[in-house]
Order: structure tokens, then C-alpha cells, then sequence
């Protein structure tokens, strides 16, 4: 028997991280990673209630998940260094054309 | 408390810290190392729970494909070291929100789930297996052409365009 | 037929925004679409006027526009008799000053646009006639005033003319005010009812108050007073001779000013049970007739004759209007003939002034014998607007006179002889200082071109025989297309008849001997204070520029003015300001840092969660 608040707060500590990942780093693949982390807890958080409620619908969509962000990654990966190989710089403070 | 229960406090405990270095690291190639342990410790709790083919594809494709492509990307992006580079002006306003979702998660996590137990039973790779391949036979395909797509999308973004 | 009558404006309407739109495009600058959506809608008027004849009655249909709170607003067409003259004369005079203005307005620099406005303003007069809702002819009634403003501010670039278009747009809007308190008081006291027969069959059956609908005329006469240049707001049509010559027929003959005369007898059930409003029209049309008529003595513009000389024929009409139900045919049989000879006399004008390019008579004189057509037709609207038999004229203005008589409105009856006599004395004067005598002016004046004689000739022979629709012998038809109830009287008189014959008679002897031999000094001066009040407009305009312009002008409009510079765009600027200054500082949320965004979409999500779940 494992309490379920366990792996719930360890998703929530693990989002939460993610998000201050997202919003305070400025290196491209580092905000990457960070959404890594995001996703990762939400598969937790899948996972833990598919074990909970004895359903199997939980883990399927945690494998799907891990399969999309596979694609994420790649994709985001690609623009990352398309950025990099046009401005010599992945600082995502530093790409702001989009304003006023 | 039991044995299960301490063991998954540990992992959890541990991937946590992993976590917290991973996004405060000054070095971008130790964040992607702790971002290793992180993963594999949500492997780890995958597998503590019973859902063992969905742990070892966590351990299979985050440790070993994706922090690798991330690996990848940091060398060919030549990224520079050190907290002045690494965090943007904002971190206080990020950690504040950070905080204050963390927060949030917790006291309704505590207040919805308080107490309750996960009866740890192995689903073993041939249920996920059967029911992948019959009731989510389609979502599988679709993801299948979607993970092509991404992988022709990849190629032509990152490619170097020849006619310069 | 009469079903579609509706085709009669539309087709005009459908003119307009042909030629306004396609314009130059158009094969002869859109003049012939005009003519020939004019022509279709003359015949069809014709048709419906045979139709009434025939004795189908009043025929009417609508259909909802739309509906707020009680007031349901309609679109519909009501034809009976008065309709359908007005149709005939509308189309009839619109045409013939598009032909003409093909020859007066050849050249013009806004050709396309001036046929354009003459098809809105035909449209428009003929959406007032045909409307059987107060709402819809108020409508046709605002159209008419811009329309006739464009047009006598054709030639906009010299100050004169656009002052006169202004003019005649304030001081008309100045009794359209009564008007529209008139169609709200009539709405309101027939509980929402806008439509002309049933707020008629409401008055006749007396579900009205007297009290009521003697407020109610009053108020509408107001309009009437406006458009059809009454005392004391006569004083925009003479300075609307501005605009091109055929405009002025149009306006004088057929739209515009008729338009109040129009008004007054559509509605006509209101006034009617009314004495009071009934005395106030009389008086009015008595004060207007002869005020007019002595203003037309002393003027040199020979367009400004005539349009003094319409303005004293439409106070016969509304005088008519005042004597009762006795009066309203031959107020309207006078609107049916004075539009023939009324347009012709104008046409007349165009013509010699065309030719001399001058409008003053004192340049003119001798030209009797260089344009021959024109004299001759001119003589012969002169003759019908005297009142000669067997013309025009004539039988309108004896049936007016007459009746006035009949109805023991000697007052009404005295001035209106007066003012014959005196229509007679100017007509002459202006007919011989223009035709005869010897050429005063500069240049070789010669006759106008086929296309502006074809018109008048037409018209001429309509000035001859229009008349005998309505001559009392022959049982004139035009009594059994407009007629009101009660107003059966009796019509001829002889007596009364060789007496109007032989006032005008005198008039013209006075005119004759005054002016058979051209003298620079007009003998009328002679008249010392008089001829001053005459040509100084009985000081009206001096009145309201001193009286009413300059204290709005210089106080109120000064504190006006200030009041909307420093508090009005003050806070206009202000907000503007405020606004430039605000979105300074909100700009730098727009940093473009996606990360930046990223914060308040997650603090915004976990302000929401808190909000929510009011941890």
C-alpha cells in the first residue's frame, strides 16, 4: 500500500519546478527540459490514478504522452538550433521581435 | 508506514532534489544530468506502483533518447555556463508563482486525497499490451504518423538550407 | 395598376443611383437614364390619374417596416385623387426640366451629379405624395430639403450661391421643427398610429378633440409655412433663384414648395374641423399673397420676380386651404395649372438669361424681337399667371377668388383681388423690360437651342388648355379627382368673374403705361418710403440677421464655440492623452519575452485555482 498523496505532491513539486524552469530560465533547452519535467509530472499523475482506480486508460495515455513529447522534443529541439544557427544566441529574453 | 510507502518517499524525495538542482544548476550540462535522476526516479515510482512496461518505457525513452537529444542540442548550441547567463531577470517573479502554484497543488491534493491508498497490484505488459492494441488501436496509429511528421518536420527545420 | 404605383418614385430613386454612381460613365453623362426613368414614371401617372377618373377609389397598401414599442413604423402608398395629380404634375415638370436642362446645363462641370440630385429630388417629392404614413412623407418632406439644397448650391464654388443653399436649408428646417412635433402630437394622440387615412377617419368620426387637432394643424402648418415660403419664413425662396434656372422650375413648379401646399391638403381632415387653424392658414396665405406681390414690383432680377411671383400664387393656394373645405379644390386646381405656366415662365427666364447671361432686366430690354419663340411663350405664361381667359390660369385663380367670396371671406377675398391687381401690374413690368424697348445689354442675344424650346413650347400649349380640365362650363374633371367632402359649392359667378377679369385688366393698363417706355429711374420710386420697404424685403432679413443671427451668433455661438474648444475637446484631447500616456507604461507588459507572458499565464491560472477552490 503507497499513499497516493505521495506521488500526487511528488507530480505537484515536479510541475511546480517545471514551471519556475520555464519562467526563470533563460537558456532555450533549458526552458525545454523544464516542459520535460511539466509533462513528466503529469504522467505521475496518470500513472498514480490509473493504479488507484485500477484502470488501465491511465497508463495508455501515459504512454502516449511519452510518445508526443518524444515529438515535442524533436521539433523543439530542431527550432532551437534553427534560432541559434540565425542570431547566434538561444536567450529566449533575447527573442522579443514579437511586440510593439 | 509501510515498506512500499517509505520506499516511495525516498524516490520521491530524491527525484525532488534532483528536480529543484535541475532548474537552479549554473552548469546547463549538470542540469541535464539531474534531469536524468529525475526521470528515472519517476521510473522508479512507475514501477513501485505496478506499472512496470509504462517505467521502463519512461527509463528507455526519456533517459535514453530525450536527455540525449537534449545533450545534443546544448553541444551544437554552445550555451555558456554560470547563473548570470543561465537565469533570466525575472526568477523572483517566477519563483513567487512557482511557490505559489506548488502551494496551491498541495493544499487540494491534501484536501481531495488525503489518506487514501494506492493497492499496489502489477498490471503486467500483456494487459497494457492487449488493451493498446484493441480498444487504442487508433490513437496508436495516429501517434505513429504524428511522431513521423514530427520527425520530417525536425529534418527540414534543422536542416541547412543548400541553395545559399 | 394602381397596385404598382409605387414604381412611380422608385423608378427615379433606381435613376439616382445609377447616374450617381456609374456618372460620367454613362452614355450622355446619365442624363437620358434620367429622362427616360421620368418618362416611364409620367406614364405610369398618367395611367393611375386615367384610373381615379374611372372612378377607382382610394386605393392603399403598405407593409411593416418596423416596430418600436407601440409606434409601428410602415412603408405604403396611398392614391387617390390629390396623389395622382401631383404624380402627373411632378413627372411632368421633372421631365421637362431634364430636357431642357440639356440644353441650359450643356457643359456644366458636375453635369452627371445635377441629373443625378434632379432624380433624387423627383423621387423624393414623389415619395412625400405617395406616402400614406406621417414617418414616411417626413421622410420624402427631409429629402426634398437636401435635395433642393444640393442643387441651388450646384455652382457652390462662388460663396453667393452656397450662402443661398444654406439659407434655404436653415430657414426651411426652422418650420420643420413645428412639423415634427406636429406628426408626434398627431402619432401620439391617434395612440401610435402613424397612417394618414385612419388619423383622417379618426378626425372626421371626431375621436380626435377639436382642441388637439387645432394644436396638431397649427404645428404641421409650421412645415408648410417653411417649405412653402409663407410669412414669415418667405424670405429663402427668392435668394434660392441661385441654382440653375430648370432647378428653380422644378422647385417652384412642382416639388419643393408644393410640397407644403401638399401637406396641409393631405391633411386636410385635421384642419378642417379646426376654425381657428382654418383662420390662421387664411391669414397667413392673406399676409404671404400681398406682401409678395408688392415685393415682385421692384425687382431687376428677373428670376427673383417670378420667385416673388411663386411665393404670393402658393399663399393663394394656402389662403384657398384657410377658406374651408370650399377652398381646397381650387387651391389645388391653382397648384395643377400654376405648375405648367409657373415652370414656363422660369423656362422663359433660363432662356433669356442663357442668352444675355445676365438675370438683370435693366441689361435686357428688345428681346421680343431676337428670340421669338421665347417671347411668345412667355407671353403666354404672363397671360395665365394674370389670370386672361380662357388660359390657365384664369379659371384657377377666379375659382380661388370666388370661392373666397362664396364663403364670406371678404378679407381673404379683397386682398387676394389686390394682390391680382398687382400680380398683373409686375408680369407686365417684367414682360415688357425684358421683351421690349430697345437691347440695353452687351453681346448679340439669340434664341436657345431646339432642346430647351421643345419644353416650353409644350408647356405653353399646356398653360392654354390646362385650365379647361377644371372650367366650371364644361364640367371640369378635375373637381371630381380632388375633391373633399362638404366643400361642394357654388363655383361661377359672374359678376364676380368680369370683376377679377377687369382687375387684371387694369393691372396690366397700369403695368403698360408705367413701363411701355424703358427709364432708368423706375417710376415706382416715386413711391419713396414704400419702394424702400419693398426692395429692402420689408426689412425681414435685416430682422433676422439683426434680431435673431447676430445675438445667437456673437454670444451664444461665441460661448458655444469656446465651450467646445477648451471643455469639449478638452476632454476629447484629454482622453486621447490619457489614453497615449497609459498605454506607455502598459506597453512594457507587451515585451515580446514569451517568458514574460508565460508568468502572467500561470499566475493568472493559480490566481483562478485560489479563486475557485477559495482556499
Amino acid at each position: 500500500m503507497i499513499h497516493l498523496t505521495i506521488l500526487l505532491i511528488f507530480a505537484a513539486f515536479l510541475f511546480s519546478a517545471g514551471v519556475y524552469g520555464v519562467l526563470a530560465r533563460r537558456n532555450a533547452v533549458l526552458v525545454l527540459m523544464s516542459i520535460e519535467l511539466m509533462l513528466n509530472a503529469v504522467n505521475v499523475n496518470l500513472v498514480a490514478f490509473a493504479q488507484y482506480l485500477k484502470d488501465l486508460t491511465g497508463q495508455i495515455f501515459a504512454l502516449f504522452v511519452i510518445a508526443v513529447a518524444a515529438g515535442e522534443v524533436g521539433i523543439g529541439l530542431a527550432i532551437v538550433i534553427l534560432i541559434y544557427r540565425n542570431r547566434e544566441t538561444i536567450d529566449v529574453d533575447k527573442i522579443d521581435l514579437l511586440k510593439w | 508506514m509501510t515498506g512500499p510507502d517509505v520506499a516511495a518517499l525516498i524516490i520521491a524525495l530524491v527525484g525532488a532534489v534532483a528536480a529543484f538542482r535541475m532548474v537552479t544548476s549554473r552548469n546547463v550540462v549538470r542540469a541535464a544530468l539531474y534531469l536524468v535522476v529525475t526521470l528515472a526516479m519517476v521510473g522508479a515510482t512507475y514501477i513501485l506502483a505496478g506499472a512496470e512496461f509504462v517505467g521502463w518505457t519512461q527509463v528507455l525513452i526519456y533517459v535514453g533518447a530525450i536527455v540525449v537529444l537534449l545533450l545534443f542540442a546544448l553541444m551544437l548550441t554552445r550555451a555558456p555556463i554560470g547563473r548570470d547567463t543561465l537565469d533570466n531577470q525575472q526568477r523572483l517573479l517566477a519563483l513567487i508563482v512557482g511557490v505559489g502554484v506548488l502551494v496551491g497543488l498541495v493544499f487540494l491534493i491534501q484536501g481531495a486525497f488525503g489518506g487514501k491508498k494506492i493497492a499496489v497490484h502489477a498490471t503486467h505488459t500483456q494487459e497494457v499490451g492487449a488493451s493498446l492494441f484493441s480498444g487504442y488501436v487508433l490513437p496508436f496509429e495516429v501517434v505513429s504518423v504524428l511522431l513521423l511528421a514530427a520527425l520530417i518536420g525536425a529534418v527540414v527545420l534543422a536542416r541547412k538550407d543548400d541553395t545559399e | 395598376m394602381i397596385a404598382y404605383s409605387w414604381l412611380i418614385p422608385a423608378l427615379p430613386a433606381v435613376a439616382f443611383f445609377v447616374i450617381f454612381l456609374l456618372g460620367s460613365r454613362l452614355p450622355g453623362r446619365g442624363a437620358p437614364v434620367g429622362i427616360v426613368a421620368v418618362a416611364a414614371s409620367l406614364g405610369m401617372s398618367i395611367v393611375v390619374l386615367g384610373q381615379i377618373a374611372a372612378g377607382h377609389g382610394p386605393f392603399e397598401s403598405s407593409i411593416q417596416w418596423l416596430q418600436v414599442g407601440g409606434l409601428r413604423l410602415e412603408f405604403g402608398e396611398y392614391i387617390d385623387g390629390l396623389t395622382a395629380v401631383f404624380f402627373v404634375v411632378v413627372c411632368l415638370i421633372s421631365l421637362c426640366s431634364q430636357v431642357y436642362s440639356l440644353g441650359y446645363m450643356k457643359g456644366d462641370r458636375r453635369f452627371s451629379s445635377y441629373y443625378a440630385f434632379l432624380s433624387l429630388f423627383t423621387a423624393s417629392m414623389l415619395n412625400l405624395v405617395i406616402a400614406d404614413n406621417l414617418f414616411q412623407l417626413l421622410v420624402g418632406w427631409e429629402l426634398v430639403g437636401i435635395c433642393s439644397y444640393l442643387l441651388i448650391g450646384h455652382w457652390w464654388e462662388e460663396k453667393e450661391n452656397s450662402d443661398a443653399a444654406i439659407k434655404a436649408f436653415v430657414v426651411t428646417k426652422t418650420g420643420d421643427v413645428p412639423f415634427l412635433f406636429g406628426i408626434f402630437v398627431l402619432t401620439l394622440a391617434a395612440g401610435g398610429v402613424a397612417n394618414i387615412p385612419q388619423i383622417s377617419n379618426m378626425a372626421a368620426s371626431g375621436q380626435l378633440g377639436t382642441g388637439l387637432l387645432t394644436v396638431a394643424a397649427l404645428l404641421l402648418f409650421g412645415g408648410a409655412i417653411g417649405k412653402s415660403a409663407q410669412f414669415p419664413l418667405q424670405v429663402w425662396l427668392p435668394d434660392a433663384m441661385a441654382g440653375p434656372t430648370p432647378v428653380s422650375a422644378l422647385i417652384h413648379a412642382a416639388t419643393m414648395v408644393c410640397a407644403g401646399v401638399y401637406l396641409v391638403g393631405r391633411m386636410y381632415m385635421v384642419f378642417a374641423p379646426s376654425g381657428h387653424a382654418l383662420a390662421f392658414v387664411g391669414t397667413i396665405g392673406a399676409i404671404t399673397m400681398l406682401i409678395a406681390a408688392t415685393m415682385a414690383l421692384v425687382q431687376d432680377d428677373i428670376k427673383r420676380v417670378l420667385a416673388y411671383s411663386t411665393v404670393s400664387q402658393l399663399a393663394y393656394m394656402i389662403a384657398s386651404l384657410g377658406l374651408g373645405p370650399a377652398g381646397y379644390t381650387p387651391a389645388f386646381f391653382h397648384l395643377f395649372t400654376h405648375a405648367f405656366f409657373k415652370a414656363l415662365l422660369f423656362y422663359g427666364a433660363g432662356s433669356v438669361i442663357h442668352a444675355v447671361h445676365t438675370n438683370n432686366m435693366s441689361e435686357m430690354g428688345g428681346l421680343g424681337k431676337r428670340m421669338r419663340t421665347t417671347y411668345w411663350t412667355f407671353a403666354v405664361g404672363t397671360a395665365a399667371l394674370i389670370g386672361i381667359p380662357p388660359l390657365a390660369g384664369f379659371w384657377s385663380k377666379d375659382d380661388i377668388i370666388a370661392t373666397a367670396f362664396n364663403t364670406h371671406h371678404y378679407a381673404i377675398w379683397i386682398v387676394a383681388l389686390i394682390t391680382a391687381f398687382l400680380t398683373a401690374v409686375y408680369m407686365t413690368r417684367a414682360f415688357l423690360m425684358t421683351f421690349r424697348g430697345e437691347y440695353r445689354g452687351e453681346g448679340h442675344p439669340h434664341e436657345s437651342p431646339a432642346v430647351m424650346l421643345a419644353p416650353m413650347v409644350f408647356l405653353a400649349g399646356l398653360a392654354i388648355v390646362a385650365g379647361f380640365l377644371g372650367a366650371p362650363f364644361i364640367h371640369g374633371a378635375f373637381h371630381y379627382w380632388v375633391a373633399f367632402p362638404g366643400g361642394e359649392t357654388e363655383r361661377f359667378n359672374w359678376a364676380l368673374t368680369i370683376l377679377t377679369v377687369a382687375v387684371g385688366l387694369t393691372g396690366i393698363g397700369v403695368g403698360w403705361v408705367l413701363y411701355r417706355d424703358y427709364r432708368e429711374v423706375d417710376p415706382l420710386k416715386r413711391l419713396g418710403g414704400l419702394w424702400t420697404l419693398w426692395t429692402r424685403k420689408y426689412f425681414m432679413d435685416d430682422i433676422y440677421n439683426e434680431g435673431i443671427r447676430h445675438p445667437i451668433q456673437y454670444p451664444i455661438a461665441g460661448a458655444t464655440a469656446s465651450f467646445d474648444r477648451t471643455v469639449i475637446d478638452g476632454a476629447v484631447n484629454g482622453v486621447g492623452l490619457s489614453t497615449r500616456r497609459l498605454s506607455g507604461v502598459l506597453r512594457y507588459i507587451q515585451s515580446g519575452n514569451v517568458q514574460r507572458y508565460a508568468v502572467f499565464l500561470f499566475a493568472g491560472v493559480a490566481i483562478l485555482a485560489f479563486v475557485i477552490t477559495r482556499l
